[in-house]
């Protein structure tokens, strides 16, 4: 089928939802591709490189026309989607919820929409999981961001003029965003603390160097699909108070609380920017979705009393090459889903778990919202541990001395009915026997476990001691006697000759 | 030579037999071991042939060297992939040196033994030859499965329980006959005995599958030992039967270890036919998704990693492997990468066999680490590469009561942060269980030849 990739129209949108590198991975799925002139320019993606890749660079509104498939990174205007005709699918980020009377003209206008935001979190579509990528980008971005706004290191130093301490950076939710972020500025060298309402993600954040603040509050934020829920007030109440101390000491603060389908939880009021340091930044990630921090704007930095707060909204965008990587591998992956057969035919098979949970809009009808998936990413409660196989019943001690006494006793008369029958003559040899067993089990259970196939092969060889016996019979009168000797002493000495030998070449390998 | 002479020579040989033995404790002394051993049996022979009874020189030494030649050869030319089968050959030949014996001592009787002595002299004849049967054709399968001659699937008589059952009254019956029928007649129970005997060896090992070869090989070595023993009680030789009792005794604790390393009973092993009784579980019939990988992704990985482990399984010995994982492991250590092996006891045909197949390699030993080693700090590891392995490092064995491989310790692989599983096919193992660590989160799958696999990674890295 024919794939267009449209000029993103959005204004400062610099993202582009196909790479050159994905374009050859796609194209092996037997589709044929085709991209608006210059819509990968702002991404440092030239016309000349998709041209390589086997992309067909067209220029204007012809991108439009005579398409099957339609890829965007941001979802279309209402002016664009007059200009496409019905039976067409639309892959792109579409936010329906906030989006619905719009879902409902596409749908009816017979195109389908697939919403690369809609993609349920199980563990099989991480891989087209894009607010993961963007997030994980986001955060990353952010902390860039307040660096480039915030005075001083991130990292503590020791130099000839003067002592200078480290940066002290606190990141609220530890989501992808969140953890991106904790990485970004812990490997720059600040002292990073975190918090999220789920517990879940202490290890995460421990994981990666940071401190986990914890409240003393027993309440689990844990919500459907790895995403947290909304708290009880008095859980945050604490919450602000210990956000309220923090302020004090903090210098960068990047907040990234999302619940999904409401406004942002405000965290940080007006007092707590106030009584942070002059020059503190604080980065707040939810700022479109009105914001963690009372006084951002979104898309802008404001200052207050001496403290940034950035309200960007399109970091993705602005770290557009790698954003459109990422992106363009997601829908890759979706495509992948989406052509099972790899014959170019795309197939939006609405069993499919994740592919019904991504599909707003199909054959004319409104999709959304899917039933719940199955699976959550996180699960919410913890898996009962897996059953040990059950212990075979142990025996007590005073059993097991029992059984041992017991097993002495019979053989002690078992030898002694042996030797009362038996002439002395076996009973000297019947000795030797048990006592060269003994030895045995004591030398053997020393051997190392690397060596047991060396051991087997000298024991091999020292086996071929029957020799011995073969050899007195072979000065025989009797002629069977000795030629059966004679075969006997040739196989044993095969034994010996080859077990030997054999054992030597294989220690001699053995080698530190 | 006086008799006196000739004990205190076969005193020394039994002791120097011993340190051989004990020698094998550690790699460093394990070569001397080797030459107390190779000195101990030509002290035994010299001793022995400055016997003043014999005589027949000639004969002695033609089929001395012959023997010699012919084994000088094998353990020259034998690759090691080949060790489990070289090794049950050798025991095939001591099984039928003991018949032999038993044979010939039988008709060339010590002049006058009566009574009681008499009787246990027969005896004795009887138990010999009756091992050293056993031990002879059991071995000869175990070479043919091993060799691929036969095939390794078990063989499942009907009523084979009671066809054993049957063929042991029989021996006691026909021991019963040749005792009292004295010396003159004996002949023909004893070759009937010696035939059921062979009977029993073939059925018993061709009822036992290819992955529980190292019990096999294990038993027989020990069965080896018990035939020499007997031999010595018939012969009246201490020696012999010190050296029986010894091989006898390390074969039985190594078939100990190994059936414990597949938490296995011993009967349970010998009785044959693994996995028929257990039931299977419907419930796991969904496992799930793997996720394969393809070589450059996986050197990209392991030349990232910081600790990595190799399993070694049979897979590595089949695809004759060694070389090439032993060339990546000197690669990786190169560029700094921490490499270990992970060996369980059961990996292979035989005990001990994947170290023999690494030391060929020149894999140096102090990186060749046993299971219960290694186990705990899998968890630390980076990357765990799964060669051609299977039943050894699956999860069910501890998270699945009712698998049949229920409570056998295996290798913890899947605690490390990834695991490549290279493997031809989706295949279940030996004992036919899914594994489900193949469907594990952070189980990839690298599929194809183990010996292709491995150079197309060492070309990616």
């Amino acid at each position: 089928m024919i794939i267009s990739i449209p000029k993103e129209s959005y204004k400062g949108e610099k993202r582009v939802a196909l790479t050159p590198d994905s374009a050859k991975h796609i194209q092996k799925l037997g589709h044929s591709l085709r991209i608006e002139a210059g819509a990968g320019k702002a991404a440092e993606f030239s016309d000349a490189e998709y041209k390589e890749a086997g992309v067909e660079v067209v220029k204007g509104e012809a991108i439009w026309a005579d398409t099957d498939i339609i890829m965007k990174v941001r979802g279309v205007t209402e002016e664009e989607s007059t200009k496409i005709a019905a039976g067409t699918t639309l892959i792109s980020f579409f936010w329906p919820a906030q989006n619905e009377e719009f879902m409902a003209k596409l749908a009816e206008a017979k195109i389908n929409v697939i919403a690369m935001d809609s993609v349920p979190r199980l563990s099989r579509s991480q891989k087209m999981d894009a607010l993961s990528s963007m997030a994980n980008i986001g955060g990353y971005r952010a902390i860039v961001e307040a660096s480039n706004q915030f005075g001083r290191f991130f990292t503590g130093q020791v130099t000839a003029a003067g002592k200078v301490p480290p940066a002290k950076v606190m990141v609220i939710g530890a989501g992808v965003a969140g953890l991106a972020a904790i990485g970004a500025a812990k490997s720059m060298g600040a002292i990073v603390r975190a918090f999220d309402t789920r517990l879940e993600a202490k290890e995460q954040v421990e994981s990666l160097g940071a401190e986990f603040l914890e409240l003393e509050f027993e309440e689990d934020g844990s919500g459907e699909g790895g995403y947290a829920k909304t708290m009880s007030k008095e859980f945050i109440d604490a919450e602000m108070a210990m956000f309220r101390e923090q302020c004090k000491e903090i210098d960068i603060i990047v907040t990234t609380a999302l619940i999904p389908g409401r406004p942002a939880p405000e965290l940080i009021t007006k007092d707590m920017v106030e009584s942070m340091k002059s020059g503190s930044v604080i980065v707040d990630l939810a700022a479109e979705q009105g914001g963690n921090c009372k006084l951002s704007k979104a898309d802008k930095i404001v200052t207050h009393k001496g403290v940034k707060i950035i309200g960007y909204t399109d970091l993705p965008s602005r770290l557009a090459t790698q954003s459109s990587q990422l992106y363009s591998t997601n829908l890759r992956h979706m495509l992948t889903d989406l052509t099972p057969e790899k014959d170019g035919v795309i197939n939006i098979n609405m069993e499919d778990e994740v592919i019904r949970g991504a599909t707003v809009a199909f054959e004319g009808e409104v999709t959304w919202p899917a039933p719940a998936p199955k699976l959550s990413a996180a699960p919410a409660k913890p898996k009962e541990a897996p059953k040990a196989p059950e212990p075979a019943p142990e025996m007590s001690n005073a059993t097991k001395a029992k059984m041992t006494f017991g097993a002495m006793g019979a053989a002690l008369l078992a030898l002694l009915g042996v030797g009362s029958v038996a002439p002395p003559d076996f009973m000297s040899h019947f000795t030797v026997f048990v006592l060269a067993c003994f030895v045995g089990y004591q030398v053997i259970w020393s051997v190392t476990a690397s060596l047991h196939t060396p051991l087997m092969s000298v024991t091999n060889a020292i086996s071929g001691i029957i020799v011995v016996g073969a050899i007195l019979q072979i000065s025989s009168d009797s002629g069977l006697v000795q030629f059966l000797a004679f075969i006997a002493i040739l196989i044993a000495s095969i034994n010996i000759a080859g077990g030997f030998l054999v054992t030597q070449r294989m220690l001699k390998m053995f080698s530190k | 030579m006086s008799m006196g002479t000739i004990s205190a020579a076969y005193i020394a040989a039994a002791i120097l037999f011993i340190l051989s033995l004990s020698g094998l404790s550690n790699q460093e002394s394990s070569k001397r071991g080797n030459w107390y051993g190779i000195i101990g049996m030509a002290i035994a022979v010299w001793a022995t042939i400055m016997n003043e009874s014999v005589d027949s020189y000639g004969w002695l030494i033609l089929a001395a060297v012959i023997g010699g030649t012919i084994g000088a050869r094998l353990a020259a030319k034998v690759e090691m992939t080949q060790m489990p089968e070289l090794i049950a050959i050798l025991h095939s030949f001591v099984g039928m040196a003991a018949v032999l014996v038993g044979f010939s001592s039988y008709f060339d009787p010590a002049a006058g033994l009566y009574g009681a002595a008499a009787t246990i002299h027969s005896v004795e004849v009887y138990l010999g030859i009756l091992i050293g049967a056993v031990t002879f054709t059991g071995s000869v399968v175990a070479f043919g499965k091993l060799n691929g001659k036969i095939g390794s699937k078990p063989l499942m008589l009907p009523m084979r329980h009671q066809l054993n059952i049957g063929m042991v009254v029989l021996w006691v019956l026909i021991g019963w006959w040749f005792l009292s029928v004295g010396h003159d007649g004996g002949t023909l129970p004893l070759v009937l005995m010696t035939l059921i005997a062979f009977a029993f060896g073939v059925h018993m090992v061709m009822a036992i599958g290819g992955a529980d070869m190292p019990v096999v090989i294990s038993m027989l070595n020990s069965y080896s030992g018990w035939a020499a023993a007997a031999t010595g009680f018939m012969l009246s030789n201490d020696l012999l039967i010190v050296v029986g009792a010894l091989v006898g005794s390390s074969g039985a604790i190594l078939s100990y270890i190994m059936c414990r390393a597949m938490n296995r009973n011993f009967v349970s092993v010998i009785m044959g036919g693994f996995g028929t009784a257990s039931s299977s579980d419907d419930d796991d019939a969904e496992q799930g998704e793997a996720v394969a990988i393809q070589a450059d992704e996986v050197a990209q990985l392991m030349g990232d990693a910081s600790k990595v482990v190799i399993v070694p399984g049979y897979g590595m010995a089949v695809a004759n492997a060694q070389h090439a994982v032993s060339d990546l492991t000197k690669q990786l250590r190169d560029k700094g990468v921490d490499v270990q092996f992970a060996i369980h006891p059961v990996a292979g045909r035989m005990p001990g066999h994947m170290n023999v197949l690494l030391a060929e390699a020149n894999v140096p030993y102090d990186i060749v680490l046993e299971m219960d080693e290694i186990n705990d700090d899998l968890g630390e590891v980076d990357v765990v590469v799964v060669i051609g392995a299977n039943d050894i490092v699956n999860p069910a064995a501890l998270e699945n009561p009712n698998s049949p491989i229920a409570g056998m310790p295996v290798l913890e692989v899947w605690n490390a942060k990834t695991v490549i599983v290279s493997k031809r096919s989706m295949a279940t193992g030996y004992a036919g269980v899914e594994n489900p660590l193949f469907f594990k989160e952070n189980t990839r799958m690298l599929f194809g030849d183990a010996k292709d696999s491995v150079d197309a990674i060492k070309s990616g890295l």
